[in-house]
C-alpha cells in the first residue's frame, strides 16, 4: 500500500518519457487512488476502528476504574494468571511437536507422510467447539477414559511418567550410541537383552522413588475435563499446526545439504541438530512460536466448551471477557480485553520485524551474513 | 587410499539408479565420475560417502568393509555441487567444524584452520561469512573443510558446476595442483567431459547405472569402448550403413572391418571424429563421399566445416587445420570430396 501511493505522489515529477512507459505499465491513476482508499476504508472500518474502541471502552471511566477492574477482581486476576500458565505449556508442547513434525516431513519419505501432512492441518479446518467437544467425550466423566482417570489417574501417573523417561532413555541412548560397532567400548556393548532388563530396572526403580517421595496425590482425583490439564490440551490442539506450517517450507527450502555435510564431517545427530538445523530455522521456530503464541491466548471455542466456565478456577481470559460482558460489566470486559489486544499488538509487532530474517531461498544466503 | 566398490546396486522406487557396479579406485588417484544426468554417478559418490545406502554390494576401503559405516565414521570428505556451508557460521568455523565435533582442542584447531585458510589462499577472511565470499572461493572453503579432518578419501559432487566458465578453469587447475601436493584419492563426478579429461587420471564414463568403460583419458577418447562413450565424448559423425564380409559399407564409401567375416548383411554406425576427416577436391581412391560445403567456420585453432553429403543429405562436420584451409581455399557452396582418416564401427549386439 506505501509502495503505491509514493509512486503516485512521485508520478508528476517523472520525466514525460517515463510516465508513457508507466502509463502503458500501470493502471490509470484514478483507479488506484480507489483501490487504494477502499483497502484502507475497509482497514479503517473493520481493524482500527474497533480496535480503538476496546481501548475507548476500556478507558470509558476512567484510569482509576480500569485499573480496578484488572487488578482488583480476583476473577479476573485469576484468568490473566491461567491464561499465562495454560499457554506456555500449550505453545511449548507444540514446539516440541512441531519441530518433530516438520523434521519428518521435510527429511524423510515414509508411508503416511502425506497423510501426516494432511493431518497437521486439521486443527484448522475442525471448529474448535467440535475440537473441544472431542476432549470432553474422550475425557469427560462420560468419555472413554473420564471415570477410569478419576479413579485412577494418580495411581497410574508413576507408571506412565516411568515408562516415558525410559522411552526418553531409550531414544537418547540410541543417539549417541557410537554407531561403529567397534568403537563401542565399555557399556556401549550390553546386549540387547541387558538393555531391556537394564530398562526395566530403571522403569522399576522410577516407580518406587516415586512412590516412596509421594511425588502424586493419593486421596484426590485426576480431573482432565473442567479443569488445567484439559484447557491445555484443547488449546495445544487448535494451535497444533502453527509450529510445524512454519517450519516445512523453511526446513525444504535450506535443503538437507548442510546437514549432510555436518554428518560427513563426524557429527552425530544431536550435534547436526543443535550446530546446524537449529540456527537455520531459529527464525521460522520463532515466528512459529509467536503466532502459536498469540493464536492460544485468544482461544475460545475449544476452551469454552472443556472450561466448564468456572470463574475463579477454570476461565481464561477470553472466557472472563464473555463472562463480564454477559453481566453488562463493559468498562470491566473491555479493561480485560484491552490487555489481549494490547497482547496482540506487540506480537503483530515482533511478527513484522521477524519477518524479514525467515530465510527464504534466496534470501538464505543473505540472512546467513548477519547472524 | 583405495576405495574397492563391489556389486552395488541402488533402486529409487522403480527406477534404477545402479546396476550391479563394480569399481577399483587405486590409492592416491584422481578419478573421475563422467555421465550425462540420470546416470547414477551421484548416487554412486553418495553411497562411497555414506549419504545414500546401497540397496546390494559392498563398499570397501583399502579392504575394510566400510558398507555399513555411517557417513561420519567413514573418513570421508565431501564437496557438494552448492557447497553446503554452514551459512551462520564464520569461515574458520565451517573449516574447523569436522575438527570441533570430533573434539580437538580449540588451539590445535586454529593452527589447522590457518594452515588451510593459507593452502586455499584465503588467510585473512577466516571470519567473514559464506555470503560475503564469491562462487569459486566458497567452493574452496567447503573444499578445505573436507579436508580439515584429513580424510581417507576426498569426494566431490559437481565441484564447479556452479561457477562460471572462467573460475571453472581457474579450480581446474588449482584442485589438479592441489591434488599433486597432499595425494589424498579422490573421487569427483562431473558430466563435463573436458573437466574429467583435463583434471582426472582415470576417468569412469557411466551411463544408466551402468560403467560402460574405465581408463587414462586417453585411452577412453582413443579407444572407446562402444557406442555410447564415443558418442558421449563429444562431436561425432555418425554414418549409417552395414557390414558385411568384412567390410562396412556406407552409400559410396567402404571401409575394411575383418571383426565382422559372415556373408549375411547387418545394419552398423560408422563413428568419424571431424578431425579424422580429410577434405579432398577430387575423389580418393580409397574411397570417398561427395559433399557439398555449407558454412566455414575459421575461428580457433580449428576451423570448423559444416557439410552436406550428396546422395544422403547428412550433415558431416569437419574440423581442418587452418593451413589447410588455406590449402584448399574452401567457401561455401563448393563441391568436395570426404575420406575418413580413421572410423570406429559399431554394430547393435556385437561391439567391439
Amino acid at each position: 500500500m506505501t509502495v503505491e501511493t509514493t509512486e503516485v505522489r512521485d508520478a508528476p515529477r517523472t520525466r514525460a518519457a517515463a510516465t508513457k512507459i508507466r502509463r502503458a505499465q500501470q493502471d490509470p491513476a484514478w483507479l488506484r487512488w480507489i483501490l487504494t482508499g477502499l483497502a484502507i476504508a475497509v482497514v479503517v472500518v473493520l481493524i482500527v476502528l474497533p480496535v480503538l474502541h476496546v481501548f475507548a471502552g476500556a478507558l470509558a471511566e476512567g484510569a482509576g476504574v480500569y485499573w480496578k477492574n484488572l487488578v482488583e477482581d480476583p476473577d479476573t486476576r485469576h484468568a490473566i494468571g491461567l491464561t499465562l500458565t495454560v499457554v506456555p505449556i500449550a505453545v511449548a508442547a507444540n514446539v516440541v511437536f512441531g519441530v518433530a513434525a516438520a523434521w519428518a516431513i521435510a527429511r524423510f519419505s515414509f508411508p503416511g507422510r502425506t497423510l501426516l501432512t494432511a493431518l497437521i492441518d486439521l486443527p484448522f479446518s475442525v471448529s474448535p467447539v467440535v475440537a473441544g467437544l472431542m476432549f470432553v467425550l474422550i475425557f469427560g466423566l462420560q468419555g472413554y477414559f473420564g471415570a477410569f482417570l478419576r479413579r485412577d489417574g494418580y495411581a497410574i501417573m508413576p507408571y506412565l511418567v516411568s515408562a516415558l523417561l525410559v522411552l526418553l532413555l531409550a531414544v537418547a541412548s540410541f543417539v549417541f550410541r557410537p554407531s561403529q560397532r567397534r568403537a563401542r567400548r565399555g557399556l556401549w556393548k550390553t546386549p540387547p537383552l541387558g538393555l531391556a532388563l537394564a530398562g526395566a530396572t530403571v522403569f522399576v526403580l522410577l516407580v518406587l522413588a516415586q512412590q516412596a517421595l509421594g511425588v502424586w496425590p493419593t486421596n484426590k482425583s485426576l480431573k482432565i475435563i473442567f479443569a488445567t490439564p484439559g484447557l491445555v490440551l484443547a488449546t495445544a490442539f487448535v494451535t497444533f499446526p502453527f509450529v510445524a506450517r512454519e517450519l516445512i517450507p523453511v526446513m525444504n527450502a535450506i535443503g538437507a545439504d548442510e546437514e549432510l555435510a555436518a554428518l560427513s564431517l563426524g557429527a552425530n545427530g544431536w550435534q547436526m541438530f543443535w550446530h546446524v538445523t537449529v540456527p537455520n530455522v531459529k527464525w521460522g521456530l520463532v515466528y512459529g512460536i509467536i503466532l502459536c503464541n498469540a493464536r492460544a491466548m485468544g482461544e475460545f471455542g475449544a476452551v469454552y466448551v472443556v472450561s466448564g466456565h468456572i470463574a475463579g478456577e477454570t476461565d481464561t481470559m477470553p472466557l472472563r471477557i464473555e463472562k463480564l460482558f454477559q453481566e453488562y460489566n463493559m468498562p470491566g470486559s473491555f479493561a480485560v480485553a484491552s490487555v489481549l489486544t494490547l497482547l496482540a499488538i506487540v506480537t503483530l509487532v515482533v511478527k513484522r520485524k521477524l519477518e524479514d530474517r525467515i530465510p527464504a531461498p534466496e534470501q538464505g544466503r543473505r540472512t546467513g551474513a548477519h547472524p | 587410499m583405495s576405495i574397492r566398490i563391489q556389486g552395488v546396486s541402488k533402486n529409487f522406487g522403480s527406477f534404477q539408479a545402479l546396476a550391479d557396479v563394480s569399481l577399483d579406485v587405486p590409492s592416491g588417484s584422481l578419478l573421475a565420475l563422467l555421465g550425462p544426468s540420470g546416470s547414477g554417478k551421484t548416487t554412486l559418490l553418495r553411497i562411497i560417502a555414506g549419504l545414500e545406502v546401497a540397496d546390494r554390494g559392498t563398499v570397501l576401503h583399502h579392504d575394510e568393509n566400510i558398507t555399513e559405516y555411517e557417513a561420519r565414521d567413514r573418513k570421508v570428505g565431501f564437496v557438494f555441487q552448492h557447497y553446503a556451508l554452514f551459512r551462520h557460521m564464520t569461515i574458520a568455523e565451517n573449516i574447523g567444524y569436522g575438527l570441533r565435533v570430533r573434539g580437538v582442542p580449540k588451539q590445535e584447531r586454529q593452527v589447522r584452520v590457518d594452515e588451510l585458510l593459507k593452502l586455499i589462499r584465503l588467510d585473512g577472511l577466516g571470519s567473514r561469512y559464506p555470503a560475503q565470499l564469491s562462487g569459486g572461493q566458497r567452493q574452496r572453503v567447503a573444499l578445505a573443510r573436507a579436508l580439515a579432518a584429513r580424510p581417507n578419501v576426498l569426494l566431490l559432487d559437481e565441484p564447479f558446476g556452479a561457477l562460471d566458465a572462467k573460475v571453472r578453469t581457474e579450480l581446474r587447475q588449482w584442485l589438479r595442483k592441489l591434488h599433486e601436493e597432499i595425494q589424498v584419492t579422490s573421487v569427483f563426478v562431473t558430466h563435463d567431459q573436458e573437466e574429467a579429461f583435463e583434471v582426472a587420471d582415470h576417468v569412469v564414463i557411466m551411463n544408466e547405472g551402468r560403467i560402460e568403460q574405465v581408463g587414462t583419458p586417453a585411452e577412453v577418447f582413443e579407444r572407446p569402448a562402444n557406442a555410447f562413450v564415443m558418442d558421449f565424448l563429444g562431436n561425432v559423425n555418425v554414418f549409417h550403413g552395414r557390414v558385411e564380409r568384412g567390410r562396412a559399407v556406407v552409400s559410396g564409401l567402404t571401409v575394411a572391418y575383418p571383426d565382422y567375416p559372415h556373408p549375411e548383411a547387418r545394419d552398423a554406425a560408422v563413428y568419424v571424429r571431424p578431425h579424422e576427416l580429410e577434405v579432398e577436391r577430387s575423389p580418393t581412391e580409397a574411397g570417398s563421399l561427395a559433399a557439398k560445403v555449407l558454412h566455414v567456420n575459421p575461428t580457433g585453432s580449428r576451423t570448423k566445416v559444416e557439410l552436406r553429403a550428396l546422395d544422403s543429405n547428412q550433415l558431416i562436420n569437419v574440423e581442418l587445420t587452418p593451413e589447410r584451409l588455406t590449402e584448399l581455399g574452401l567457401k561455401s557452396g563448393d563441391t568436395v570430396h570426404v575420406a575418413p582418416r580413421r572410423v570406429r564401427v559399431f554394430v547393435p549386439d556385437y561391439e567391439i
